[in-house]
């Protein structure tokens, strides 16, 4: 009996189990005083009751026996007569039990080793007595957990508060696997990171200016792992050329939206914008490098800039800007809508005009929600990989003419990571290092702009 | 001393509010704000129907009557704020000394300088309690350098009875002052555009006993210099401040009259009921 059928079998039975448990409650339901039933919980209830009891401490307990039993069926294996032949220790030996192994759960047919076909047979026997053991221990548990919740059930059982406590715990549970995987990839970066100092130098890496991964020599000193051309690609791409893009158009239309836009445009234009926000980043790459780049490129030729290069920061930036104005729109938006109207109202009272108004008194008014929109922003930004990998180039230049190919911590983590590679070498523990300081930078910029929106909606409520 | 002298001479010609002064421009009896078969719409829905009215300079003037029977509304329509709202429409005519303020030529903005507002909920921009002030004369340009938006600052405080609490404190943002000198606040930052009708709606509804009295004090104080009209949930309001008093019911002027024979011989009897507390 495979694990997959008795973990079907545990589930019918905790079905089976219900059944029972809502039939016993049923039956103990009847009208008390007045028509107040004298069971405290629904019969559904109790029927829930036994059904998680059957199956819960089974299936916890068929998780637990999966990991433990397989040392046992190795074990018991080597405690065979057959193990006698085997080679003491050493690589071949467990070459051999694994191949034995393998063919014993049916995942490989032929044996290249004789030996390993005298051991599929002790290892098919373990198999199948740990696995009955297994089988027959669980069900037991099913009747027994089942029963016992059986007999538990009495008018006065609370087996709804029981209930409800059981879905809170598997609420919390499901909450708690996001910040778990965060904390993991998180730990993992460190992890990576920690190995690529030991052969890098922290210094090095994110002082020096020479970023050439490919000229590894030995495993000492190496150089070529300097980090600011990639952060300075990151910052110019991201948070300069993009926000000069998507900062006044993403203000400018959340205030034309918010202030202007009659209700019909805006109840159109608003979806549209937000239909921006959907487009994959992929489709915007190939946008980039496809249209705007050799277009910035002939003009950038005809103003007389002859060195300007087919991929470059402005073509990577401005479709990035393009791509966050959703961004920054849509928190501009909330920002401004979010003051107060009666703050309008007496601007306009006092006989200032529309413009006026938005000028002086709405948007300095929403102008905390507006920076932790473009913090958000700029993160997104900074993180963004598509754009950059298919527009910006690989060249890392610490330039600042616009024209030029600049690259980024998200193209050369790209880079190092795709095709063949060896995972201890400094060339591929150096993208780790580069996602910890991306990782970093953004949770830095996303905690400080939710701390600013925050603080900025505790005024006006 | 030269400086005060000097400040005290662009005080007269900035603040033309010397009762002497705005007497001369609208004698008494001469109605500063007159209103004729006014009709007011949201949508389909009649919120004002027919109300004429004369709001005099020397008097306070309140409008009064039950919930949603248009007295805001109505107060709305002075300064056209109601044009903020997309879907209300109005028909009739309403002047301010003889101009009529819906007149393709009226420059809203230029009106609303003529009329102030100041509202039911305390509405302090969220900047300093000086920058408040000196919002309207900026966007007016009613003063040439600072000395004399300095100036105008300090006596549009004085005339709101605010200064002496916040001379100390004008950098502190105005959203930190308690909610009654907040309002007064909102009443200074009226007066320094030097209007000539203060269009007050509600403007007590939001605060304690003591700061409601404050306000009632400033309103009496500066009747004579504006044209002032209150709308007010408060009966015993109106009839503390206002000489004359304006009973809404439904959309409807009830009845308009000198304040104590509304109060005490009204001609209608949805007046005395009213008053009476029989609705309300």
């Amino acid at each position: 009996m495979t694990s997959t059928t008795l973990l079907f079998l545990v589930i019918g039975l905790g079905l089976v189990a219900w059944f029972f448990g809502r039939l016993k409650a049923a039956g103990l339901h009847t009208r008390g005083k007045g028509s107040r039933s004298v069971l405290h919980s629904l019969p559904n209830y109790h029927g829930w009751y036994v059904a998680l009891w059957a199956i819960v401490p089974a299936t916890i307990f068929m998780m637990v026996w999966s990991f433990v039993s397989p040392s046992l069926i190795t074990d018991a294996a080597l405690n065979s007569p057959a193990a006698a032949q085997l080679p003491q220790g050493g690589f071949a030996r467990g070459a051999i039990l694994s191949e034995a192994r393998a063919i014993a759960y049916g995942h490989q047919v032929n044996a290249f080793n004789p030996l390993s076909q005298s051991m599929v047979t002790p290892y098919r026997e373990a198999i199948s007595y740990y696995q009955m053991i297994g089988a027959v221990a669980a069900l037991l548990m099913v009747f027994a957990c089942g029963v016992y919740a059986w007999l538990r059930i009495k008018p006065d059982l609370r087996a709804r508060t029981k209930i409800e406590r059981v879905t809170m715990m598997v609420l919390l549970l499901a909450s708690l696997i996001a910040i778990v995987t965060t904390v993991g990839i998180f730990l993992s970066l460190v992890f990576e990171t920690a190995r690529f100092f030991s052969m890098v130098s922290p210094i090095d890496f994110l002082f020096g200016t020479e970023w050439n991964p490919k000229a590894v020599a030995g495993p000492r000193g190496e150089t070529g792992f300097g980090a600011i051309p990639l952060f300075w690609g990151t910052v110019f791409i991201g948070a300069i050329i993009a926000m000069i893009v998507a900062i006044p158009l993403g203000l400018m239309s959340a205030i034309y939206l918010t202030q202007y836009a009659p209700a019909k445009f805006r109840s159109w234009m608003k979806p549209i914008l937000e239909v921006l926000a959907g487009v994959p980043t992929v489709v915007y790459g190939y946008f980039a490098a496809l249209t705007v780049a050799p277009a910035l490129r002939d003009f950038a030729v005809s103003i007389g800039i002859t060195s300007a290069s087919s991929e470059s920061a402005l073509a990577a930036g401005v479709v990035m800007g393009i791509m966050i104005i959703p961004f920054v729109s849509s928190m501009a938006d909330d920002s401004i809508a979010a003051v107060p109207s009666s703050m309008r109202d007496g601007s306009l009272a006092m006989g200032a005009t529309h413009s006026e108004t938005i000028k002086k008194v709405l948007i300095p008014a929403a102008l905390p929600g507006v920076v932790g929109g473009v913090l958000l922003a700029v993160s997104r930004a900074i993180g963004e990989t598509m754009i950059v990998v298919m527009a910006a180039g690989l060249a890392a230049n610490m330039t600042a003419n616009p024209f030029s190919s600049v690259t980024t911590v998200t193209t050369q983590i790209v880079q190092l990571l795709t095709g063949d590679q060896e995972f201890d070498s400094p060339k591929t523990l150096a993208a780790f290092a580069l996602g910890l300081v991306l990782f970093i930078v953004t949770l830095l910029l996303n905690l400080i702009a939710l701390r600013v929106v925050k603080k900025y909606r505790e005024a006006y409520e | 001393m030269n400086d005060d002298k000097k400040m005290q001479e662009s005080s007269e010609s900035i603040n033309m509010t010397d009762p002497a002064t705005t007497g001369a421009t609208s004698e008494s009896g001469t109605p500063k704000m007159t209103a004729r078969n006014v009709n007011v719409f949201y949508g389909d829905k009649q919120a004002i129907n027919d109300v004429s009215i004369d709001v005099n300079m020397d008097s306070v003037t309140a409008f009064i009557g039950p919930s949603g029977c248009g007295k805001s509304t109505f107060l709305r329509c002075m300064n056209r704020m109601n044009d903020t709202i997309p879907i209300a429409r109005i028909t009739g005519d309403i002047r301010l000394e003889g101009d009529d303020i819906y007149a393709p030529q009226m420059d809203v903005v230029q009106l609303r300088a003529r009329v102030g507002m100041v509202f039911q909920k305390p509405n302090p921009f969220p900047k300093s309690i000086y920058d408040n002030i000196a919002y309207g004369p900026r966007i007016h340009g009613l003063a040439t350098g600072k000395e004399e938006l300095d100036h105008i600052v300090e006596s549009s405080l004085q005339r709101a009875g605010l200064w002496s609490e916040v001379k100390d404190r004008l950098q502190d943002s105005g959203t930190a002052l308690s909610g009654g000198q907040q309002q007064r606040l909102c009443i200074a930052r009226a007066i320094a555009v030097d209007p000539e009708v203060i269009l007050m709606d509600e403007p007590c509804s939001a605060l304690d006993p003591i700061a409601t009295a404050k306000i009632e004090e400033l309103i009496h104080e500066l009747r004579g210099q504006y044209a002032i009209v209150i709308v007010t949930h408060n009966m015993q309001q109106a009839a503390r401040v206002s000489q004359k008093t304006a009973f809404f019911h439904l959309g409807t002027l009830v009845e308009y009259g000198e304040t104590t024979d509304i109060f005490t011989n009204p001609r209608e009897e949805k007046t005395r009921d009213y008053i009476t507390g029989r609705y309300g």
